[in-house]
């Protein structure tokens, strides 16, 4: 399987859906945006849940459909695999019979192949456990387990985090990393919180009343957002860098691109540093660092969006940055595109996450 | 005080009494009326076990019949929506509150010697009525809506997501309804299924004006009831005793089906 191709413009219920999206093998795309934004309309196109007006999906060379010429494939006989978002575990049928549900064959051919999916998600143990009997995250790696017995060519999850509480997530979320980045077949994945995204997606389409309004890597979102909506919803700054232990009981870590930052989370090797824009303060780029914060990174202002009493900076710097301030600062420090300053925050502000 | 504020719990407790003897006790009079060793004597009487025989093997026969057709006619009803639904849906349910004098002149109507379809049926060499046969049209005719309403509103409460994941997992929509849905709505197929067969086993005024009561051919329990209260009171009393332990029978092994650990996993998923 290459690549994934969906376009639809339809109806559906109040909303006019009308999208065009492409997802290469091995990359994973993030759609993100409210809840009723249309996100989970655009997996229903791909697996053929929901048949739009207009509309067509290819996959790599096969056509799933095509609404000019007539094509509808079913949905059994299209190669995805759908993580739904409460995951639609059969609630009659234990793990290891869930995962199976897909294979075909003898069943001892199919109990051994659901074993070793479970294995692999640490589950081994609850191979006969039921459903109901499993903890969220449990029930989440038995929905991974059995759309990956499909084989599937294309990948689709509907908010796989979102039915999980928050201190379960930070590892499903990494585990599910991993599994899309063994996982070669084109990744579209859903979700309404755009840490989640810029965690798990390659790339981040923002969506807004059916339509995508702006995509592009999470950085480059964060940093340039090219609407208020796009700049409210982006939240946090992400950077990546490699982090080591500091001497002074804090983690160093290394930029990629230059520059460095310090940070009071734990960690090592590859890392997702995030921020929020509003932690960042700005100074011009003349004056010397004063003040509590330890982490100082000097950008041009490349663009300046006004949300409301707030304005976003978009900066440029090893690597983009976003910075939110008043509209009453920015006007004190005459900020303009071309600027130069320094963008500072503090260790304390500054979390980690392992990628 | 307490007396004031007892007064309307005591009200309720009255009521629930009131009901409840109300309703047991023709049921409890039914056993202790006739001592056991004389119901079971008038059991061995001359056309009981016929009767007996005739309605496990009717109801059985319709109760077939209702399921085999019932159930993909209401998960049809239960998953799509068409136009004029809601008059088919009505009309499925219209033998539910037909009385069963009506019922019997309908089938006689439709199906009778004399009725619209009367002589494609003669012609076909099918009997109806005054035959076993036609037992078994009146039986399924009055308990099948039972089951159907029950079964719809099995399938409807079921998670649609979990046919969506079943097709996505590359089954057909045939198989998903095979594995998945049938599974899924048992608890309540089972209720449905329990409901119309104490229907069937009841079935008496529909059955009588379209079959006849004769012995062995189509005198099912209730008209055996009716045709021997006046001469056999005995006879009659052990054949009610019957009916009403194989109807408890139904009522018990549905609350066990229904109970959610009893066959363990059914319910929905629990956060």
């Amino acid at each position: 399987m290459h690549s994934l191709r969906v376009e639809a413009r339809t109806h559906v219920g109040a909303l006019e859906l009308d999208v065009a999206i492409g997802v290469e093998a091995g990359e994973c795309l993030a759609l993100a945006g409210l809840s009723g934004a249309g996100k989970t309309s655009v997996l229903r196109v791909a697996a053929g849940l929901l048949e739009p007006e207009h509309g067509l999906v290819t996959a790599g060379d096969e056509t799933w459909l095509d609404t000019e010429r007539g094509v509808d494939v079913p949905p059994e006989e299209r190669r995805c695999g759908y993580v739904f978002q409460e995951y639609a575990l059969f609630p009659h049928l234990s793990a290891w019979q869930n995962v199976a549900y897909p294979l075909r064959g003898p069943r001892r051919k199919r109990r051994e192949r659901a074993q070793a999916l479970l294995e692999r998600f640490g589950l081994g143990e609850l191979a006969d456990a039921r459903p109901r009997t499993l903890s969220g995250g449990e029930r989440q790696r038995v929905a991974l387990a059995r759309t990956l017995a499909r084989e599937p060519g294309v990948l689709l999850l509907d908010e796989p985090l979102s039915a999980l509480d928050a201190r379960t997530r930070a590892d499903a979320a990494r585990e599910l990393a991993a599994v899309l980045r063994e996982v070669d077949a084109p990744a579209l994945l859903v979700t309404h919180d755009f840490a989640e995204a810029a965690q798990l997606g390659d790339r981040v389409g923002v969506m807004d009343a059916g339509r995508i309004v702006q995509d592009g890597t999470p950085s480059e979102l964060a940093a340039e957002p090219r609407s208020a909506f796009v700049a409210d919803f982006t939240g946090a700054v992400v950077l990546t860098g490699t982090a080591s232990a500091g001497p002074d009981g804090l983690t160093h870590v290394e930029l990629d691109g230059g520059g460095a930052v310090t940070s009071t989370d734990g960690g090592a090797g590859a890392v997702a540093v995030s921020v929020y824009p509003w932690e960042i303060a700005i100074e011009p780029a003349d004056e010397s660092p004063h003040g509590s914060a330890q982490n100082h990174i000097p950008a041009e202002v490349v663009s300046i969006t006004t949300i409301g009493n707030r304005v976003r900076l978009g900066l440029a710097g090893p690597q983009p940055l976003a910075a939110e301030i008043t509209a009453a600062s920015a006007e004190r420090l005459a900020l303009r595109a071309g600027a130069r300053v320094t963008a500072s925050w503090k260790a304390a502000a500054t979390r980690l996450v392992p990628i | 005080m307490t007396l004031r504020r007892a007064w309307f719990p005591a009200l309720l407790a009255l009521a629930l009494a009131a009901a409840l003897t109300f309703l047991t006790l023709p049921v409890v009079a039914i056993f202790v009326d006739r001592s056991p060793g004389d119901l079971i004597e008038s059991l061995g009487e001359e056309g009981a076990l016929d009767a007996l025989w005739l309605s496990l093997r009717t109801t059985a026969i319709s109760m077939l019949i209702i399921v085999a057709v019932g159930t993909p006619a209401a998960y049809l009803l239960a998953t799509r929506s068409f136009r004029g639904k809601a008059l088919v849906v009505t009309l499925i349910e219209l033998p539910l509150v037909l009385p069963p004098a009506v019922a019997g002149i309908a089938l006689l109507a439709a199906v009778g010697p004399a009725g619209i379809l009367g002589e494609t049926i003669e012609t076909a060499g099918i009997e109806l009525s005054l035959a076993t046969a036609g037992v078994v049209v009146a039986l399924t005719f009055v308990a099948s809506p039972f089951y159907v309403r029950g079964a719809m509103a099995a399938f409807a409460s079921v998670d649609r997501t979990l046919l969506d994941a079943s097709r996505t997992l590359g089954a057909s929509e045939a198989r998903g309804f095979a594995r998945v849905m049938i599974p899924a709505a048992l608890p309540g197929l089972a209720a449905g299924g329990a409901l119309a067969l104490g229907r069937a086993l009841g079935e008496f005024g529909a059955t009588l004006m379209f079959a006849g009561s004769f012995q062995g051919i189509t005198q099912t329990v209730p008209l055996a009831i009716y045709d021997r209260f006046s001469t056999n009171f005995d006879s009659a009393l052990a054949l009610s005793a019957v009916l009403v332990a194989v109807s408890a029978a139904i009522l018990f092994a549905v609350k066990l089906v229904q109970r959610d650990d009893v066959l363990g996993g059914w319910g929905e998923a629990r956060a």
